[in-house]
């Protein structure tokens, strides 16, 4: 009997000590919300092609994944803003931003009839500062000559959470309003100056859908999915943009984007291009610590920059322009292992 | 080998002195167990005190007055949030005191036995409701049905009353202290049926014996005797109330102000934190936050010092009056 233990006891340890040469590599993110699904999408994938590497994606938010590239607890971050030069200066090493989809804000609203609006970013300024409260204001009625707009209170609907959303949306309107950038400004949580908040953008969907009168905004995927109808926006040159995946590419075409890719696409030059705009991207140290994992983050990098852009579109997320993926495909070649 | 054996010696000198041994190991493990959970809390406050050191260097004393709550530059005040969850709780308070010692009194003194066990059962199955879906029947059904229905009622029959006036929009402090009010009713009924049925059925039967009806032998009787734990049932469920998050967010509006009127939105310390903590990334925001969290244990520590004292003050009274 006493034999049996012993042997029973050396198979388990045995057991412990097995080589984990068949495992397969965990490589961990923390960050941005927006990209989630498109990113899980992508990991799905890759597994198939490379089943050697796993990725563990926690949607955490931007916050929560700048933190946690910073302090070296993930392998690779993910925000819908770029880092700030304060918290850039704390990286232990360079960390890049790599940009990998775009994504467009949507002005959404609940009227009778669903008309078609037409806005701009002035108009949006000031329904979002509360100096336009009712959707009869000559400011609204102005753009929308034809739409038979009611004589009812204007209520606005923001998020209550932060979110890479609102820093694109608070972003544009910093831009078009002097006003905006002055008494609120772009961040990924304002103090909005009216209106109610609700938690995640199936929250301001959710508000808007019940309650009559209600003007918000929403990333295009909920839009779509919610059978919301979108305001179109007026743009730089003048023309009034319906959102969508093509003219947030073209907006990312004709934007002035810095080397190193930290930048903001909203309100753009071209001619089609939708105003409200915004990149999230992946945040990753130029000197890797694990040489084979570094290996494997480089090769998924660049498998999500060439195959994972064609995935995006048919999620409601707009792939880089060619020549924006063709220069970050030449940073990533930066990364050392 | 020699098989010499000698005589087995016990272990121990004699079984009084082993029982004594267990007996103060008993005492002590107990006692590190009891001490654990007041290290826990000091360890939480002190946590949340070197977290936010920042913003308590930066705001002061300025945190808890001013209404300022804005991220982009930096100004942060928990004055709204307080007040938020001060009323939010009240309110909540208000609606499900009355209703849970009514439902404790029904359980315990009036109820057929066989309707005593349902009716059990279902109020411990509310409790067992979790928060967000609580939240999510909140933004689905009882926020529409309020903003369409009840609130306009309020209105037209309590429109004279600062509490009811403004636009309605549903989602309202009103809204949050209803729904609060449902999750503390199981926790505050359940105590306090467990008190009611702790008084003795000697006090009963001593009000019967001097002609009492049913409802005075509930009030003298039964009622008045219970009237500490009953206290502490409620406090128990102000405590829960002043914690609440998820399904509170999703219903309460969440704008910083402070307005005099019910329908109108607003927000909680809780709901603050749980919005904000993700995405704040600078550290005077994060500091901030975690200011809120240390304000919120302090109000919780706050507000049950409040009521031990006036528990005290209670029994003093009671002491006077009956001598």
């Amino acid at each position: 009997m006493k034999q049996l233990r012993t042997i029973l006891w050396a198979g388990f340890c045995l057991l412990l000590v097995q080589p984990s040469g068949l495992a397969q590599m965990l490589i961990n993110g923390a960050g941005a919300t927006f990209p989630y699904p498109l990113y899980s999408k992508w990991f799905d994938e890759y597994a198939r092609i490379d089943p050697s590497v796993r990725f563990n994606y926690q949607s955490i938010g931007s916050g929560g994944g700048q933190q946690q590239i910073l302090a070296q607890t993930v392998d690779f971050g993910a925000s819908d803003g770029p880092m700030s030069d304060e918290n850039l200066a704390k990286a232990p090493s360079k960390l890049l931003h790599i940009p990998t989809v775009a994504g467009a804000v949507v002005v959404t609203y609940n009227l009778p009839e669903a008309p078609s609006l037409k806005l701009d970013g002035p108009t949006i300024a000031g329904i979002f500062q509360g100096k336009i409260t009712t959707w009869s204001d000559p400011r609204i009625a102005s753009l929308n000559p034809g739409a038979k707009l009611p004589n009812s209170d204007l209520v606005v609907v923001h998020r209550s959470d932060g979110s890479g959303t609102g820093y694109i949306f608070t972003d544009y309107l910093s831009n078009v309003s002097k006003d905006w950038e002055k008494h609120v400004g772009r961040n990924t949580s304002v103090r909005w100056p009216t209106g109610l908040g609700a938690k995640g953008n199936e929250g301001v969907a959710g508000q808007i859908k019940q309650l009559p009168g209600t003007i918000g905004y929403v990333e295009l995927a909920y839009a779509h999915q919610n059978k919301l109808p979108s305001a179109e926006i007026k743009n730089a040159s003048g023309a009034f943009i319906v959102p969508s995946v093509e003219s947030v590419t073209e907006a990312l075409t004709t934007a002035k984007i810095p080397d190193d890719f930290r930048f903001s696409v909203v309100n753009p030059p071209g001619a089609k291009a939708y105003p409200i705009a915004g990149a999230t991207w992946l945040l990753v140290y130029q000197q890797q610590q694990d040489a084979i994992k570094g290996k494997k983050l480089v090769e998924f990098l660049q498998w999500a920059l060439t195959k994972g852009e064609a995935m995006a579109a048919s999620l409601d997320y707009a792939p880089l322009p060619s020549d924006l993926q063709t220069k970050v495909l030449e940073r990533i070649k930066t990364i050392k292992d | 080998m020699n098989a010499v054996t000698e005589p087995l010696r016990p272990a121990t000198a004699s079984p009084v002195a082993a029982g004594a041994v267990a007996d103060r190991l008993f005492k002590g493990v107990t006692l590190l167990m009891a001490l654990s959970v007041f290290v826990l809390i000091v360890l939480i406050g002190y946590e949340l005190a070197h977290q936010s050191t920042l913003a308590l260097r930066k705001f002061g004393w300025h945190f808890l007055t001013s209404s300022d709550w804005d991220p982009v530059s930096e100004q942060f005040g928990a004055l709204p949030f307080i007040f938020g969850t001060l009323v939010s709780s009240g309110i909540a308070l208000c609606i499900a005191v009355p209703l849970s010692i009514a439902t404790a009194v029904f359980l315990t003194e009036i109820a057929p036995y066989w309707l005593r066990q349902i009716l059990t059962i279902f109020i411990e199955l509310l409790a067992a409701v979790p928060s967000v879906i609580l939240g999510l029947w909140g933004v689905f059904v009882m926020v529409p049905w309020l903003r369409e229905h009840l609130f306009p009622w309020l209105r037209g029959t309590l429109g004279f009353l600062p509490l009811f006036t403004g636009p309605i929009y549903g989602v309202s402090m009103l809204a949050g202290g209803i729904i609060i009010a449902i999750m503390v009713l199981p926790i505050i009924t359940s105590v306090s049926r467990e008190i009611l049925r702790s008084v003795p059925n000697l006090q009963r039967e001593a009000a019967y014996a001097l002609g009492a009806t049913k409802w005075e032998v509930t009030r003298i009787a039964v009622l008045s005797y219970a009237k500490r734990g009953l206290f502490g049932a409620i406090i128990l469920g102000l405590g829960r109330a002043l914690g609440e998050t998820m399904a509170v967010t999703m219903v309460i509006g969440n704008r910083p102000q402070i307005v005099a009127s019910l329908f109108a939105p607003g927000y909680t310390l809780a709901s603050v934190i749980a919005n904000e903590f993700t995405e704040a990334t600078s550290d005077v925001y994060l500091n901030s936050l975690f200011e809120i969290g240390l304000v919120l244990l302090g109000v919780t520590v706050l507000v049950n010092a409040l009521a031990q004292l006036l528990l005290k003050a209670f029994a003093g009274l009671s002491n006077q009056t009956q001598r």
